[in-house]
């Protein structure tokens, strides 16, 4: 059921926002929890875009092409927009060739 | 509430909110992908107001995950939002009351935390509430746009459309380790752990869920054992 799900997330995320805000008053001073935090996002991102990608278009190929696309742009510090367009154009465009 | 307070809020908040279209507007396109109605994408970017977290979520949901699972996964994937949240909570104006903070913790994003810190004087809840309600909109609206437009968009087009998600997730990852290389270090960390779970047979029974957040985990722990972040009283670089 795609609400209970919504629930549960919305939730999850509106606790981890909201008690820290009303309850701690102090900063948090660990350096080791300090820097778990720091790269909780990253590391999650990688291992959910890894391998997943090769299996999210109807190529491997194609999803090669447009991951390698992404990380030039990315690396060229483009928007996040402007990654995810020109990925999906690649997607198409390499489609249409093969 | 102070007018003028919410007033330059709104102002500060028009970049966010446009960005927000956007992001959006590619969840939404995701969403639908997954099955996800545009009411519901809707209804899930108006009630979480987060990316990475939604992002997740519907992959899991499509590949029916548990309950127990999608909430540990936001959990894992949001845990960030609970510093960031204690950071805002020092520079929020002395006489803000409960209320006020109950009410503006529900769109503390990545992007509104940074202008609200980043403000040369303490933050008021009629400044954050200006600071939010664009963007909250924006994230609403365009996940309602997107995931309409999957649906009267060609297969083919909505094939390419897939990679989408994933694309934003390597621009989100990728730039930062131009300035600190240990988090492209974590990212093939975790990435080797996630391939290894699954291509290799003995992991085969293990759900995507459970393996995104065992790689986060131990691959944040990784992180922070071997390059730990400076101490954050010299260098507020989150």
């Amino acid at each position: 059921m795609i609400y209970t799900y919504i629930i549960c997330m919305c939730l999850t995320t509106y606790l981890i926002r909201m008690l820290p805000l009303v309850i701690f008053q102090k900063k948090i001073e660990n350096r080791f929890l300090n820097s778990f935090l720091y790269y909780v996002p990253y590391a999650c991102l990688s291992a959910m875009t890894l391998p997943s990608i090769f299996s999210s278009t109807s190529s491997v190929i194609s999803a090669v092409a447009a991951l390698a696309v992404a990380v030039i742009l990315s690396w060229r510090q483009k928007s996040l927009f402007t990654v995810a367009a020109s990925a999906c154009i690649t997607v198409f465009v390499v489609e249409l060739v093969l | 509430m102070n007018l003028q307070e919410f007033k330059t809020g709104v102002r500060d908040s028009v970049p966010i909110a446009a960005g927000y279209v956007g992001v959006s507007f590619s969840f939404g396109i995701a969403a639908a992908k997954f099955g996800i109605s545009p009411i519901d994408a809707c209804i899930m970017s108006l009630t979480n107001m987060t990316s990475a977290g939604q992002f997740a979520a519907i992959t899991l949901i499509y590949s029916g995950t548990t309950y127990l699972e999608l909430i540990l996964t936001q959990f894992i994937i949001n845990l960030r939002y609970a510093l960031m949240s204690l950071s805002l909570s020092q520079k929020l104006a002395p006489h803000t009351g409960t209320l006020t903070r109950l009410l503006i913790a529900y769109a503390n994003t990545d992007e509104i935390f940074a202008v609200a810190v980043s403000r040369d004087r303490p933050v008021t809840g009629s400044y954050m509430a200006g600071l939010e309600i664009p963007p909250i909109i924006g994230w609403s609206v365009g996940a309602l746009l997107g995931a309409i437009a999957d649906s009267i968009l060609p297969l083919s087009v909505r094939s390419a459309l897939g990679i989408s998600l994933y694309a934003m997730f390597v621009a989100i990852v990728l730039p930062p380790v131009k300035k600190h290389h240990a988090i492209g270090i974590v990212s093939l960390f975790a990435i080797a752990l996630s391939c290894s779970i699954a291509y290799i047979p003995v992991f085969k029974g293990l759900s995507s869920g459970f393996s995104i957040i065992f790689c986060t985990i131990v691959g944040s722990a990784f992180g922070a054992i071997f390059f730990p972040i400076p101490d954050p009283n010299e260098e507020d670089s989150l």
